[in-house]
């Protein structure tokens, strides 16, 4: 295939971009075993511009390629019939684009057009539907979940989602900012926003200090171990173990109000900046930070030990809501998720840069089941308070520096990319710029993207009273799918 | 079991026993303070303002708009604008969001809530709401199951969300309002049982937010119903919601 490769977070031009024919472009990634991260169409005048972005994982590169397709062509031959990884990658392009994928095997609506929405049926005795939502039990987002059922037992859950859709890529469009990139989803504040900024800053080629990328990839991973910590909580809370679910809960209390020291917000709202950050970590601030780390990591590990010592959690962890590798596999999970089922995907050491590349990391054991869930969680917890240590080392070295630059003008007919690990998982920003320097597109996608569907898979043939502790347990996002 | 028991005694207490005078931390971004006097008007706040919520003849701030990003104040070379602590910011008007130099916490403080016989005759001991998300972007949603958490314990002044809105009082609503969730919410808003109380949290909700100028918002509902409190924030504080449906219930 002609591609052009590049790394993440880079600019390169436009043009380098090869364009190669619609027909053998579609061929090609069927029949191809290089993950997709991005597939999405552009406005090229007459023209859509489609572009794949592929990520060569055993090589740890992007290749990046596109195809021009005239608005006249109104069908192609669906990817997804041999290859599934592309199933909604599909489905979003046909309802941006109106371009449509013959022979898709679940050609659904994505995020409009609910009341046209098709549900999988199922007939016979005893069989019965269950519908849930958009408004949830719960203080959550809303979504529309629809059981098949026999019984207790769950035949197919069908996911349909797309009410917070608020048109976020358009937005981005007619006025970008920080505060819009934090708003995208508010439970990764921060690595969107790191996103957002890391692609305004290449786009422009702006150089931001060391310092400043030190004081964001702690307050991303910082990120991590607050809303790790309080999934811990709202999984044990699911199945009614309710002294975990307090004790987890004010755990990550702690976390977030020091989160707020630095930055005036419980979730980092304000700290990151596109040219650097706006608040320092000075020397008490940051002996602080150790202290309640040292202190949050003893609650943990205690709390941890001693719900997963007791019978009745165990039971209902094991081998609840499993998702097999092969399946994992297929539909393309990432991030958390994807590492529990046994995928050992992590752009953070995967595209690594100067930060992460001396930190060590221990292999997961994945059993794929509601307790592997559990158990990543503990572990990256663990693991984020020493990254978060070692990086406020470092930080000593780089006092003197900036906490931020001035930013300049965005560079014409430009294409970036920038990968960041949220605590969910690989959150995706893709911009191009037109010919004087505007943005022409913004592509958002979120972990949930790939996600939402192995939820569907882990409930299957299990009762639908542990569907709670399923979702907890993949804790997806609504707002960051629906954009 | 006993590892269970440990876990508590390890724990100790952890509620804030008087949620109303609850400390806030320093560095927190609540009620502006401005400096309408210092300002030049060089109008470089309303430029980074990303939701329109400044003015600067006279310099003012409208708590439906702002974010509390703080982008005004690190931008201002003046000094004239700075952010209290101060947390308690609900107000039952509009009007009564906006922000001037004339503003002191405590002339904000006094009209922000009227006190209503037939509001605290009803509901001082208890309040059930219905909480529904409209395009939220979980931010606020995470901050209102916090205010239920062991620290905040809102449960113990009356104040709960329940699972269905046939057992609420009134509902809470975040986020812009999508157009996809527009139906729903006033499905829910129907289903509530009367006298019913209309709760906007957050910058979202309260006026869009960032994304006041997005095309996928149906914001009618807000033109057809009452709404009782405003409950400014992005997102809004455990404290501040908790504080502020306080002042709406009791008599002070
Ligand atoms: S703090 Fe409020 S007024 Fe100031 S820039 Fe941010 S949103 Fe605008
Ligand atoms: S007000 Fe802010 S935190 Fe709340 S839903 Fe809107 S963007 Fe999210």
């Amino acid at each position: 295939m002609n591609y052009y490769t590049m790394k993440n977070n880079e600019r390169i031009n436009l043009l380098d971009i090869p364009t190669i024919d619609f027909n053998a472009l579609t061929a090609q990634l069927a029949a191809s075993n290089l993950r997709p991260v991005s597939f999405f169409g552009s406005d090229w005048g007459e023209n859509i511009k489609l572009y794949v972005i592929l990520a060569d994982d055993e090589n740890k590169k992007l290749l990046v390629t596109s195809s021009l397709i005239n608005k006249n062509i109104k069908e192609y031959d669906s990817i997804t019939k041999e290859n599934h990884q592309y199933h909604m990658f599909e489905r979003e392009f046909y309802e941006q684009f109106g371009i449509k994928p013959l022979g898709h095997p679940w050609l659904k609506p994505v995020r409009k057009n609910q009341d046209n929405y098709e549900f999988f049926e199922m007939q016979g005795d005893e069989t019965h539907q269950v519908a849930v939502g958009p408004i949830h039990a719960g203080v959550i987002e809303p979504g529309h979940f629809r059981f098949m059922c026999q019984g207790e037992k769950i035949y197919n859950l069908e996911i349909m989602l797309g009410y917070q859709h608020r048109g976020v890529e358009d937005l981005m469009l007619k006025k970008h900012s920080n505060q819009l990139a934090e708003s995208i989803c508010g439970d990764s504040v921060i690595a969107y926003n790191m996103a957002y900024s890391q692609i305004m800053e290449e786009l422009s080629g702006t150089q931001i200090t060391p310092k400043a990328k030190l004081i964001r990839r702690i307050a991303l991973e910082m990120e991590r171990i607050a809303i790790h910590i309080g999934d811990l909580g709202a999984i044990l809370g699911d199945i009614a173990y309710l002294m975990g679910k307090e004790v987890y809960g004010v755990t990550r209390t702690l976390v977030i109000n020091t989160m707020l020291e630095i930055s005036g917000s419980r979730f980092g709202r304000g700290l990151i900046t596109t040219g650097g950050v706006n608040f320092d970590i000075d020397d008490n601030l940051s002996k602080k930070i150790v202290d309640i780390l040292n202190n949050v990591k003893n609650t943990v590990e205690k709390m941890t030990h001693a719900a997963l010592k007791s019978s009745t959690v165990m039971s209902r962890l094991e081998k609840t809501g499993t998702v097999s590798l092969e399946t994992a596999t297929e539909l393309n999970l990432v991030g958390m998720i994807g590492r529990s089922c046994g995928i050992n995907l992590d752009s953070r050491f995967d595209f690594l840069d100067d930060f992460y590349k001396d930190l060590k990391r221990k292999p997961f054991k994945a059993t794929n089941d509601a307790y592997s869930r559990f158990k990543i969680r503990y572990k990256e917890i663990i693991e984020s308070i020493s990254f978060v240590k070692k990086f406020l080392k470092v930080l000593e070295k780089h006092k003197q520096e900036n906490l931020c630059v001035s930013t300049k003008d965005l560079i014409p007919n430009s294409f970036a990319i920038s990968i960041v690990e949220g605590w969910r998982g690989e959150i995706v920003h893709v911009a191009t710029t037109d010919e004087t320097g505007k943005l022409s597109r913004y592509k958002i996608k979120d972990p949930s993207f790939n996600n939402w569907y192995g939820l569907s898979m882990a409930v299957r043939n299990n009762g639908i009273s542990d569907f709670p502790l399923c979702n907890k347990g993949f804790d997806l996002s609504y707002c960051g799918f629906d954009l | 079991m006993f590892d269970t028991l440990k876990m508590k005694l390890h724990q100790k207490k952890q509620y804030i026993p008087d949620i109303k005078n609850a400390p806030m931390r320093t560095q927190f971004r609540g009620l502006p303070v401005l400096n309408n006097s210092i300002c030049d008007k060089c109008g470089k706040c309303k430029d980074v303002c990303p939701t329109g919520a400044l003015n600067i003849n006279p310099l003012s701030i409208d708590l439906s708009k702002c974010t509390f990003c703080g982008a005004c104040k690190n931008i201002c070379k003046n000094n004239a604008i700075n952010f209290s602590s101060y947390y308690k910011l609900g107000t039952d008007k509009k009007e009564k969001l906006i922000v001037t130099q004339e503003i002191t916490q405590e002339e904000y403080n006094k009209r922000a809530i009227e006190v209503r016989k037939e509001i605290y005759s009803v509901f001082n001991r208890s309040i059930k709401f219905r909480q529904v998300s409209a395009g939220g972007c979980n931010g606020c949603e995470m901050e209102l199951n916090a205010a239920g958490n062991a620290n905040f314990d809102m449960g113990r002044f009356g104040i709960d969300f329940v699972a269905s809105p046939r057992h609420a009082d009134g509902i809470v609503i975040t986020g812009p309002i999508t157009k996809n969730m527009a139906y729903a919410l006033e499905d829910c808003y129907k289903s509530t049982p009367k006298p019913k109380i209309v709760i906007l949290c957050g910058a979202c909700a309260l006026s869009g937010g960032v994304f006041q100028e997005s095309s996928e918002l149906n914001r009618e509902f807000l033109n057809k119903y009452k709404v009782d409190l405003y409950i400014p924030g992005c997102p809004t504080h455990p404290l501040t919601f908790i504080n502020a449906v306080l002042d709406f219930i009791r008599k002070k």
